[in-house]
């Protein structure tokens, strides 16, 4: 079998005395989701900082279909087919659309002597690749990025990432500030990264959301990997379980279940005082 | 011809967008956020013209404003650009006068060609400019301390260099007939030769803007200079290149006025650091960077300097004109908010489809 496009072995990071991650190894392929899931703190921003070339890490080694390779910089990453989606898009809410999708990559044409940007043709292929998306709502490039709604932001900057060929997409908690149909549309697009060969590593601590697009999971607990597991081989209890640190969550479940019970759904009176 | 070949699949792939007619709409012009420092303008205009008389609209009124506005104009375009870009340059505020010292200095007290006094003169201008944006870069301090330490630093310079060098904080300067024309004289005995400068530097500043990708990487700065860096912009050229165009701009107005007078003050210039700030404020750009638009800082400068010349002309205390400024600066933001706020706010045109 051919090497993974992306894989991580021994990962370490540490921030002075502080250890963040531990010995992390990961690999994704093309067409392949990999979700990676962990609460708060568990090391999954910083896991996504080394991969996109913000941080490097202490020890390890990342190999890019088999080469190993080293990123100096967001920019380097790029360049080697990493893109990152951040929660809110990481877009420029006082732009327009067209001048948002192409910033750091404008095209130009000719106008006399002179170079200028062309601002027809960026809208013209802005607006095309969100369609493709399936947002059929713009059909105006010179719009602002600020008048889309949060889902539709995601799209953006995927079909950015799709338009300028990334080979691997990171997605940093996109459905997080997401309501119910729009998370679904933010979905559906990766199902579509997906089918055209991007490996697509999300980030997630909505299980959720996790089991309906990943074909390959890792959950992260206080910076080491504590499980990882194929598509249906795990529970969603058992997942939200891991990922809260094991049984507590159950227990927490109980106490819950025993309050409602007792206080009619209410929280009990006077736990407050006690 | 490969980005040509990949757009052209990707058109193939999905119907093209619809095609809107040349024409904008009312409801679109609505949308775009000048219309509020355009509001403003006509608002200011047509008080003066009402309480001003006809002496504020005749020649010699429309100069008053007009010369008040492109001093105030050159200066405001690239400080909006820096704006934009997320950052405040507070050391125009010196750089003026620093210029008119140098080449009073050097052409008026030392007698060298005058060729030499404006080369000095605006390669001070770039020169403190590139100190300006260096120092940003490199210590992450808040421009607006940075160029708040370079103002009273030059003013100092200026200063105790005048002193020393001509014995004085006032250098007379007398130049020829060429540099006369070129930067310092009166048309048909009225306009200032430097309205012509204005509107050449509009036009080359509105192009980098609108037309440029140096100007979209000037509005995505402002945005999210993090992103920006991400995306591939050089971010530390860009803000030392605009830095550097407001120290050469500011340098150009020292300089011109140095001629025009036929004389340079130490003391003069302070003036420029809010009254720039405040013509692009009321032209719209976020002060917080990100936003604003070439048509909004000319409309702006404009409005203020209407203010600032038409209470001249009422029968009005000339006291009142800083009220009716700071009371007009509160309109302005709260009205470029609102309009901001229009053009933020997705109207589709097909009203049948539902969202």
């Amino acid at each position: 079998m051919a090497a993974p496009l992306l894989r991580l072995t021994g990962i370490n990071k540490s921030f002075g005395p502080i250890d963040v991650l531990h010995d992390i190894s990961l690999e994704v392929n093309r067409g392949e989701v990999l979700c990676l899931l962990g609460d708060n703190g568990a090391g999954k921003s910083t896991l996504i900082k080394i991969l996109s070339g913000v941080h490097r890490p202490t020890s390890g080694t990342m190999e890019m279909d088999g080469r190993s390779v080293a990123f100096d910089s967001p920019r380097d990453a790029s360049d080697h087919g990493i893109a990152t989606v951040h929660q809110f898009g990481g877009t420029f809410p006082l732009m327009s659309i067209g001048r948002s999708f192409f910033v750091g990559a404008e095209p130009t044409r000719r106008w006399g002597p002179l170079t200028i940007y062309d601002r027809k043709r960026a809208n013209e292929i802005a607006v095309t690749e969100m369609r493709q998306l399936g947002i059929t709502r713009i059909d105006d490039g010179d719009r602002l990025v600020g008048g889309l709604s949060g889902g539709e932001r995601q799209a953006l900057a995927i079909a950015r990432a799709v338009h300028f060929g990334a080979s691997v997409l990171i997605l940093d908690e996109p459905t997080a500030a997401l309501g119910v149909k729009e998370a679904a549309h933010v979905l559906r697009i990766v199902l579509q990264a997906r089918r055209k060969g991007i490996a697509v590593i999300f980030i997630t601590h909505n299980v959720v959301h996790a089991l309906t697009v990943g074909d390959h999971f890792a959950v992260l607990i206080r910076g080491a990997k504590a499980a990882d597991f194929r598509k249906g081989e795990k529970s969603r209890e058992a997942i939200t379980d891991l990922m809260a640190g094991g049984e507590q969550m159950a227990e927490l479940e109980a106490e819950i279940e025993s309050f409602s019970a007792a206080d009619d759904g209410h929280a009990p009176r006077g736990a407050s005082h006690a | 011809m490969t980005s040509q070949a990949h757009h052209q699949s990707a058109m193939a792939a999905t119907a093209p967008p619809p095609q809107h007619s040349s024409m904008p709409s009312i409801g679109s012009l609505v949308r775009r956020p000048e219309v509020g420092s355009l509001i403003g303008m006509i608002a200011v205009l047509v008080f003066f013209s009402i309480f001003g008389g006809a002496n504020f609209m005749s020649a010699g009124g429309a100069a008053s404003w007009l010369n008040v506005a492109s001093e105030l104009g050159i200066i405001a375009l690239p400080i909006g650009l820096l704006m934009i870009a997320g950052h405040l340059d507070l050391s125009v505020g010196s750089m003026v006068p620093a210029s008119s010292m140098t080449i009073a200095i050097l052409s008026g007290h030392y007698g060298l060609p005058i060729i030499v006094g404006i080369l000095a003169a605006l390669g001070l201008g770039l020169a403190v400019g590139f100190i300006n944006g260096v120092l940003v870069i490199r210590t992450k301090v808040p421009s607006f301390v940075v160029t708040l330490a370079t103002l009273f630093a030059l003013a100092g310079l200026t200063l105790g260099l005048s002193v020393i060098l001509s014995g004085s904080t006032s250098v007379a300067l007398k130049s020829g007939p060429t540099a006369k024309l070129l930067f310092g004289d009166y048309l048909g005995g009225k306009f200032e030769v430097t309205l012509f400068w204005w509107i050449a530097a509009i036009l080359i500043v509105g192009f980098i803007l609108n037309f440029s990708r140096f100007g979209n990487w000037i509005l995505a700065m402002g945005g999210d200079a993090v992103s920006a860096r991400n995306a591939g912009i050089p971010t530390d050229r860009v803000t030392i290149a605009l830095f550097m165009s407001s120290g050469l701009c500011a340098a150009f107005v020292g300089m011109s006025q140095a001629i025009l007078y036929n004389s340079a003050q130490v003391a003069a210039g302070q003036s420029f650091i809010f009254n720039s700030i405040i013509a692009v404020v009321i032209g719209g750009v976020l002060l917080t960077g990100g936003y604003g638009s070439v048509v909004g800082i000319v409309l702006g400068t404009l409005t203020f300097a209407i203010v600032n010349q038409g209470i001249f002309y009422t029968g009005f205390d000339a006291n009142w004109a800083s009220l009716i400024i700071g009371v007009l600066l509160l309109a302005a933001v709260l009205m470029n908010n609102t309009f901001r706020t229009m053009a933020l706010t997705y109207a589709p045109r097909a009203k049948s489809r539902a969202r």
